[in-house]
Order: C-alpha cells, then structure tokens, then sequence
C-alpha cells in the first residue's frame, strides 16, 4: 500500500532532475509531492526522500527545470534544483563501511558458535575442524571488513605518522596470523574471534561517525542553493537564455528578476531597483540602485527587474576574492590533531613495547620462542583499543543526535572536540545577534489599517513589505482585497481599496531607511521597523559566560546600529570591520594563545569563520558562510550556540572517562596477559563487556541537552 | 557427531542467506531514507477507484 511510486528508467525518452525541498517537515508533505506531482503534464514519477529533504522527479526532456520548480511551487514547496551527483563521496564510504560491518557481524556470530563449541569442551579431531571452519569464515571476512583499518594504517605509517589504526591492524593481523598458525599445527588456542569481534565493534564506531556526518551534511545541503549560480543573458536579438555563473564573460549583458541573486560584478545599465547586500556587508537595510550603479556577485535583487552589464565574473568577483581568504584561513583546521589520535600517539608506544618486553622477558625466562611470542600476542589483543575505538566515535553521536533535537547541526566529531576547547567568542551582528529581517512595529495599526497594509504587503518582494506581512500575518489579520497594486521601485506600492487611494510607500524623511508610510486616502501613518536582537540574546551570553566564555561583536555594520546592540547586550563591539579586518582580528586572537569561537551568518564572515578554532552559522547564512562553519544553528533562537558549548564540554567528559575506564581496564588486564593466563575465551568476555561499558556511558549524554 | 556434517553447513548457510539479504536490502536502498520510512506509514492513501 505504501509501495513507491514506479519509476520508469528503462524509458530513454525520460530524465531524472533531483530537488531540495527544505519544507518537507512531515508525512503529509511526502504524500502531497508523490501524489500531486505526477498530475502534472510531462511529469512521470516523484519519489521523495525525506531525510536528505530531496525529491527526484521522472519527467519529460520538455519541462526544465524552471517549470518543475515552478510545479513544486504550485502545490506549497519552495525547490531548488541540485546540480552535484546525488551520490557523493560521503554516501558512498559510509556505504563501504556498513557493507564491511554487516559481513564482520556474520562472521563473528558463526565464528563465535564455533568458539563456544571448543570452550565447552570440545578437543581432539573436533577442535582441529572447528578450528579449520573458523579460519575458514574468519581470515576472507578480517580481509574485507578490515580493509579500511589497513588502508588508514597504511596512510599513516607511509607518511611516517600513527594514527589509532596503526595498533589496530598490527593486532588485528598477529592475531589472524597466529590463529592460523595454531590451526595448522593443531594447537589449542585460536584468537580468531577475537579479531572478527574486534573489527565488529570498531566498525560500528565507524559507522556511527559516518552516519553523523552524513546526517548533518544531508540537513545542511537542504539549506544551501539559494545564491546565484546561473545568470539570464541578454542576446545581441533581444532574447535571453540562461548561463552558468562559471561561463559568464566580462562585457555580457544580463537580465536580473526581482529576487534573484547576481552571478557575477557588474554596473546597472537599465532599471531601478533596491538590493539586499546584507551577505556581503551585513548591512541590513536595502541599499537602492539606479543606473550607473556597481552591483557585487551574491546580492539579491529586491523589487524590480536590472539590466546589468558585467565587469567581472568567476574568480574576479569580490566573492571569489572572500572564498580564496576562506581557503586559505581554512588551512590551519587541518592541522588539527583530533583527541582519539592524540592519545593513540601516546598509547601505541607503551603497548607494543609492553608486548616486545613481554616477548624478550618469556625468552630469557626460558620458555620457547613459540609460548614467548604467543604470549606477546595475547599482550596486544588484550590491549587492543577496542573500548578505545569506541570510546571517542560513541560519546560524539549520542551528543550530536541530542544537539540535532535541539536545532544544531554538527558537522563533525572534530568540530565538538574544538568547540569545546573554546575560551572566547566573537558575533557578528546582522542575521546572528539579530535576526536579519526587518520586523514591523504595528501596535499603532487600527483593524482597518492593518488589514489594508497587508493587502499592499503581499504584493512585493522588498523585505521592509516582506517584514510586515510577516508580522501581521503572526498576529491573524485578513489582507483587504486592493485593485490595481503597483509597485514603484524606490518609492512604494498603490493600489485602490474599496474605491479610496492606498498606499505603502516611503517615507518623506529619506533618512529614516528603516520605516514606510501606510497612507488610506488622506491619512497617514508611519510603521516603524526595526532588526530585534533575537529573543534569548542576552540569555545565551549569559550562559556562555557562566562556561568561561567572554563574547564580543564583530561587525561589518554601520557603527550606531552596532553601538546599540552592544549597549543593549552590555558587550564590547568593534564596527565597519572589512572581511580582511576580521580574519586578522581572529589571527590576532589566536596568535596570543586563545581559542575564539566564530558565530557568523555573512560572506564577509567567511574567512573568519574558516580562521576561527570553531566556528557557528544560523541556518540563514549565506552558502559559503554555512560550509565554512562547524555547526549550523535553525530557528530564531540563539540558545543553541551556548547549549552547543556546554554539550561540547560534556562530550569531551564522557570521553575522558571512557579512555579513563579504558586505561583502568588495560591495567588489570594486561598483568594476566603477561603471565601468559589470557585464553580467547577471557579475550572475547574482556572485550565485549569493555566495550558495552563505554558504550553505555556514552548514552548518559543523550539527557545533557535537558 | 555425524549430526555436525549437517548442522554445520546448515547454520552457516543460514548466516549466509542473512547476510545476502542484508547486503541486497543495503543495495536496494532501503536504509537511504529511514526518516522517510517511519513517516510513510502515517500516509494515507487515497484509493482512486
């Protein structure tokens, strides 16, 4: 009944256009789009998926892409069309990792049946064939599922580094190897099971850090797309068509609609309009434009249709430029050392020499060399991470799930382990401290006025309308019918309501940019409009402070908005801080030892969010600003940016007593495995239940959102 | 112990057959949306008759 809408790929005539669709929130949207779409002419099939918030649509090579976005507008979803392969890389290794962990769980529940047969007694030529099966199942299962410890071992070891692999593979295939030995020569003891279990548990390490990534990617990308990617240009005959932002040519004229962001630098040659360049200078008030004017790549156009003639493109654009000091700020993160290979640097050593003594000392102690190098062995499976493995990959996804609850997207268990060494922090203020969109005050509005500023305010795209609609559609007001709305870039909206003049235009008094006047006939009335700090502002500094952590603002603002923001939060501000500025302030910060904390929404934010030790974007940032940053925040409260902190802090924790219990457990341990009194049957129990005790600390964590 | 002969390969090929369908449901795509899963059954479905 809930069979998947079918899919005709064998059909050549057919295409496949995948969409995100970031306002699918809930079965009756998946619903909505499978059963919809398809009435559509030219549409096939829809198939959504709803945790990567995309849908694929099976349609005729007629409809482009413009008209399929426009189909999803049409039943109540905002699309974007995505370019990239659907499969990335991502998806792919995480795919390699639950193949490799669903063929270790087999062989180790076989192998293990095998085990428990020759614990409980079994000897003689049974012994000697359970050993053969095991081997059997065991050695082709370690050399698939364990592909990738040997490959990040191998990386590691040719680069001269260790990493926590490095021990791992070294364990893992002693112990295959004399296993095998023992198989052949029929001896007694064979680890194979210990190896198999091993990898099992490793991998499901693993995969929950892939799954996590993967996880927030997926919520990320349904966030991004929205900047300027392709660009309508205008033909010597007057026709347009679209081009791709990387195949823009200086000199080229191009026709920018009302909403759409510009692809590329470029002056005004026709038109009059406003633009939003709030991602570029954090500025929140609309900057209009007339022609002659210089527009940027990553402005979006308010209110009515521009003829630009571009100057710049592609690499030239003062984007290009922003994303080339993000690249470069972003080279420092990656020679971060993250805390599981920190302490397998320390714990590598000590174990395999612990194992060698163990070797030389049963040498000279006179056992043969065979007894001697068995024990060695059963040294480093004894000691082999496995509570290790588990003990930094398991605390991290319990976090990031709780945080995801919550409204915050970590991108990486390395963005929690650095977000939780932060000891300062720095905001911007547009669109982070604020919440980026102008709001309306319409206290002074009567039922009537209210009504007709709405229906004026639906009409348009400027975000001063946008803002009033949105306030008076949150406090349930009916739009008033008006006849013959007509926008006027620059100057406002007119229309007639039941026969009477109405207006929503701008103010005499150019200076006030933040403010319109609602005029009905001969009366007016001024709507004030300001950028509210979000709600729990000076909550969240305050909990931030109660972490240790001092914030101040960095803004590429006016200095009176700035100004006033920080009195109202009681905060240190720097102002009209270029992007430049801001990267050397966060280099500033970190050549004098601290670890700042970035929380950014803003191109110009981009280098220092790179730059920063972690960084934060709301869920509003622009595209870059979002992939440079750690975590992504969603909804209109700050909060999440402080919780972030404390879970951060509480994860690394969980850790530290995870490798504390693991340390204690190898203490007791490793003085039987010297002795030579480790048979695999202690092996498998130790490790098992090890592993299960970090696991279950690190459940703890999924109540320290609470 | 002649019983081991087939129990042996039973049980194994048992786990091989659960292993196979694992792999072909992972191929399948079957954990691509699991969100989406556990929200498909809320839909209802219109029969068009």
């Amino acid at each position: 009944m809930n069979a998947p809408a079918p899919i005709l790929a064998d059909s050549p005539a057919l295409i496949s256009t995948r969409f995100t669709v970031p306002g699918m929130r809930c079965a009756g949207c998946i619903g909505k789009i499978e059963r919809e779409l398809p009435k559509v002419d030219g549409i096939i099939a829809a198939r959504a998926n709803f945790s990567a918030k995309r849908v694929a649509i099976q349609h005729d090579p007629a409809l482009d892409e413009t008209a399929l976005t426009a189909a999803l507008l049409a039943i109540g979803f905002e699309a974007q069309p995505v370019a990239d392969n659907p499969l990335g890389v991502e998806t792919q290794e995480r795919k390699r990792l639950i193949r490799a962990l669903g063929v270790a769980g087999f062989g180790m529940m076989n192998v293990m049946l095998l085990s428990v047969s020759i614990w409980s007694g079994a000897d003689g030529p049974t012994r000697d064939l359970f050993h053969w099966l095991s081997a059997l199942i065991a050695m082709p299962v370690i050399a698939y599922s364990g592909r990738p410890f040997f490959a990040s071992a191998w990386m590691a070891l040719s680069h001269r580094r260790t990493n926590m692999d490095v021990p791992i593979s070294i364990g893992v295939i002693l112990a295959a190897a004399l296993s095998l030995y023992e198989t052949i020569t029929g001896g007694g003891h064979a680890y194979f099971e210990s190896a198999v279990m091993l990898l099992f548990f490793l991998l499901a390490g693993r995969v929950l850090d892939a799954v996590m990534r993967d996880r927030t990617r997926a919520g990320i990308g349904a966030l991004l797309g929205r900047m300027g990617k392709s660009a309508s240009v205008i033909g010597p005959d007057g026709s347009t068509r679209r081009v791709a932002a990387g195949e823009l040519e200086p000199g080229m004229l191009v026709l920018v609609a009302a909403g759409e962001a510009l692809a590329a630098d470029g002056a005004v040659e026709d038109g009059v309009s406003a633009i939003d360049n709030a991602m570029l200078t954090g500025e929140s008030a609309p900057e209009p434009v007339a022609p002659g004017a210089i527009v940027h790549a990553g402005a979006i156009n308010l209110s009515a249709p521009l003829r630009v003639r571009l100057t710049a493109v592609a690499d030239d654009t003062a984007i290009a430029e922003i994303a080339r000091l993000m690249d470069e700020a972003g080279q420092s993160r990656s020679h971060y050392v993250r805390i599981a290979d920190r302490a397998s640097r320390l714990y590598a050593p000590v174990v395999h020499s612990l194992a060698a003594l163990a070797f030389v000392g049963w040498m000279i102690a006179g056992a043969g060399w065979h007894q001697s190098l068995t024990i060695a062995i059963a040294v480093l499976i004894i000691t082999c991470p496995c509570a290790m493995g588990l003990a930094v990959p398991a605390a991290q996804v319990v976090a990031s799930g709780a945080l995801l609850r919550r409204g915050l997207l970590v991108k990486d268990g390395s963005a929690l382990e650095r977000l939780a060494e932060c000891d300062i922090a720095l905001f911007d203020k547009t669109g982070t401290l604020t919440l980026g969109t102008p709001r309306a005050d319409i206290t002074a509005l009567g039922a009537e006025a209210r009504s007709v500023a709405l229906g004026l305010a639906q009409a348009s795209r400027h975000p001063l309308s946008q803002g009033l609609a949105a306030a008076l559609l949150h406090e349930g007001v009916v739009p008033a019918v008006i006849a013959d709305v007509r926008e006027v870039s620059g100057a406002g909206l007119s229309g007639r309501w039941n026969g009477v003049e109405v207006a929503l235009e701008r103010p005499d008094d150019a200076a006030q940019s933040l403010a319109a006047r609602l005029r009905i006939g001969e009366t007016a009335q001024t709507i004030a409009f300001a950028d509210p700090l979000r709600a729990d502002a000076a909550a969240t500094l305050a909990a931030l402070r109660a972490e240790g952590i001092e914030a101040s603002i960095l803004s590429g603002d006016r200095a009176a908005p700035v100004d006033a923001a920080a009195r109202e939060l009681g905060l240190a501000a720097t102002a009209e801080v270029s992007p430049q500025a801001k990267l050397a302030a966060l280099e500033a910060l970190k050549a004098q030892g601290r670890r700042p904390l970035m929380v950014g929404d803003g191109l110009n934010d981009g280098p220092a969010l790179a730059a920063a030790h972690a960084s934060i974007a709301p869920g509003t940032a622009s595209d870059a600003s979002q992939q440079a940053a750690d975590a992504v925040f969603i909804g209109e409260k700050l909060m999440p940016v402080a919780l972030a902190v404390r879970v951060a802090k509480a994860t690394m924790r969980i850790v530290r007593q995870n490798f504390g219990f693991s340390i204690i457990y190898n203490v007791l341990a490793v003085p039987l495995a010297l002795f030579g009194l480790v048979t695999p049957l202690i092996a498998a129990i130790a490790m098992s239940v090890s592993s299960l005790v970090v696991v279950a600390n690190s459940l703890r964590l999924a109540r320290s959102t609470k | 112990m002649t019983g081991l002969a087939f129990l042996i390969p039973i049980a194994i090929g048992m786990g091989l057959l659960g292993l196979a369908a694992f792999l072909w449901s992972l191929r399948d795509g079957q954990y691509e949306d699991m969100d989406g899963a556990a929200s498909r059954i809320l839909i209802d479905e219109e029969d068009e008759l």
